[in-house]
């Protein structure tokens, strides 16, 4: 592969196990219009859903689990297929 | 405003434009040492620098400098950040501040006041207590001087909550300074263009992982994106230019033909793939079975001008040192071939932009 390889997929089991409750397509869409996307479609999900990220963008790789630290949702990690990057993010239960 | 504001909040909550820089990291970095919580938020204007290197999605760029920073800060920060896409509203503004441009396409002011705007809603919306910013005094010479300060806390509504923590002390005591949600004492005063405190106080409070400042990351203030920028403006009615129209200004090289009829060459394979995104009822140019740029069309082109957009696309292929070029015109599922010599520098510089 020419250029940088990018070796931050988090390919852990829990990530290729884990079901997801609801699919987001982000392809083709331009930083960092999938992380603005993401926090739309967890903010109609449950706490403790678990949300698949569908994308073309190798840097969301690194941001995805920046936002995730930042916010308290849970990284559950990603896996790459071909050319797009499935990431699992499992939304942070809500205070009582 | 103050009557909706508790005297003595149980919490004291602020709201900050982080954009992951130094100044906005040490700023949080300040009011999260005092016990107050932080939110953070990150307009995405479309004009990020940044931000279009991933769209373009080159192999050589290295991802590690492409992050977002403001994401990156609020994780190293533990402080949550919200991303906003500034819209449609923020493009009108661009395209008529009411306060003019800087030295480019840059209205530094408007921007600030449409950001600081925006964080003000942020605050009601989210029941906190005031807004912060990294601004330094004296640090930017059309945004950051007293007198636009003033103006910008003015201008968004916020008049006595807006807290510059880097600056303070140099500037009169905000109401949460006042109402004693925030120690005075404890907040900075830094002025001018050095960042030698502020890289003090990083290297202090272990904060290394930061953008180096380069003069920005922002397309409106580049040289060549304000030349295209203002030639689009005088070209087109302000009111029919359209998003995708400032997106391409990004990409190419520009040329202007003719006072309604401009084209963007490609310049590599990743600008060839992105102007794709942007072909719809357009002209576009190439040279068959070669590498070739893709020329897009923004106009009507006559005969005449569409044998002149083949010879500049021919001059820009692989094909370029032979005497005639066969190229490709499609439009609309409609393709016709010319047959033109590549055109020649000298004679391109009369239209570029």
């Amino acid at each position: 592969m020419r250029g940088w390889a990018l070796n931050l997929t988090n390919d852990r089991q829990e990530a290729r196990s884990a079901p997801a409750d609801e699919i987001l397509d982000t392809v083709g869409l331009y930083c960092p219009i999938p992380i603005i996307r993401t926090a739309e479609r967890l903010k109609r999900l449950d706490g403790g859903a678990v949300l698949e990220v569908i994308s073309d963008d190798r840097v969301i790789l690194i941001d995805m689990p920046a936002w995730c630290r930042s916010t308290g949702h849970s990284f559950l990690g990603s896996r790459q297929e071909g050319q797009e990057y499935r990431l699992l993010v499992r939304k942070k239960e809500e205070p009582v | 405003m103050s009557a909706a504001v508790p005297e003595r909040p149980a919490r004291v909550k602020a709201v900050g434009l982080l954009s992951g820089g130094l100044d906005s990291t040490l700023a949080a970095r300040v009011l999260l040492d005092q016990g107050i919580e932080v939110l953070g938020i990150n307009y995405s204007t479309g004009f990020c620098m940044n931000d279009h290197r991933r769209a373009m999605g080159r192999a050589e760029d290295d991802p590690r400098r492409l992050r977002n920073e403001g994401l990156r800060a609020g994780s190293d920060l533990g402080i949550p950040i919200e991303i906003l896409d500034a819209g449609e509203a923020y493009l009108k503004m661009v395209l008529n501040p009411k306060h003019g441009y800087g030295k480019r396409a840059n209205p530094c002011i408007d921007c600030r006041i449409y950001m600081i705007h925006g964080a003000a809603e942020y605050m009601r919306d989210h029941g906190a207590h005031f807004v912060f910013t990294g601004e330094v005094l004296n640090q930017r010479p059309m945004s950051q001087h007293m007198r636009s300060l003033q103006l910008v806390e003015k201008e968004c509504g916020l008049a006595g909550f807006l807290l510059r923590p880097l600056s303070a002390q140099h500037l009169p005591p905000t109401i949460p300074e006042e109402r004693g949600w925030v120690d005075r004492d404890r907040l900075l005063a830094i002025s001018g263009r050095s960042r030698r405190e502020q890289i003090a106080l990083s290297r202090a409070w272990g904060i290394e992982d930061y953008p180096q400042p380069s003069g920005g990351c922002c397309f409106l203030a580049d040289e060549n994106f304000a030349r295209r920028f203002h030639d689009k403006k005088e070209h087109t009615s302000i009111d029919e230019i359209r998003r995708e129209e400032l997106i391409l200004l990004k990409v190419g090289r520009h040329f202007r033909l003719a006072p309604a009829l401009k084209i963007i060459v490609a310049r590599d394979e990743s600008e060839n793939n992105f102007l794709t995104r942007f072909i719809a009822s357009n002209w576009q140019f190439e040279v068959p079975d070669t590498g070739s740029p893709i020329t897009l069309v923004e106009g009507d082109p006559d005969q005449e001008m569409r044998r002149l957009i083949a010879a500049i696309t021919a001059r820009y292929s692989d094909r370029r040192a032979e005497a005639l070029v066969e190229v490709s015109g499609r439009r609309a599922g409609h393709e016709e071939r010319l047959i033109v010599p590549p055109a020649a520098d000298q004679a391109l510089e009369a239209y570029r932009i």
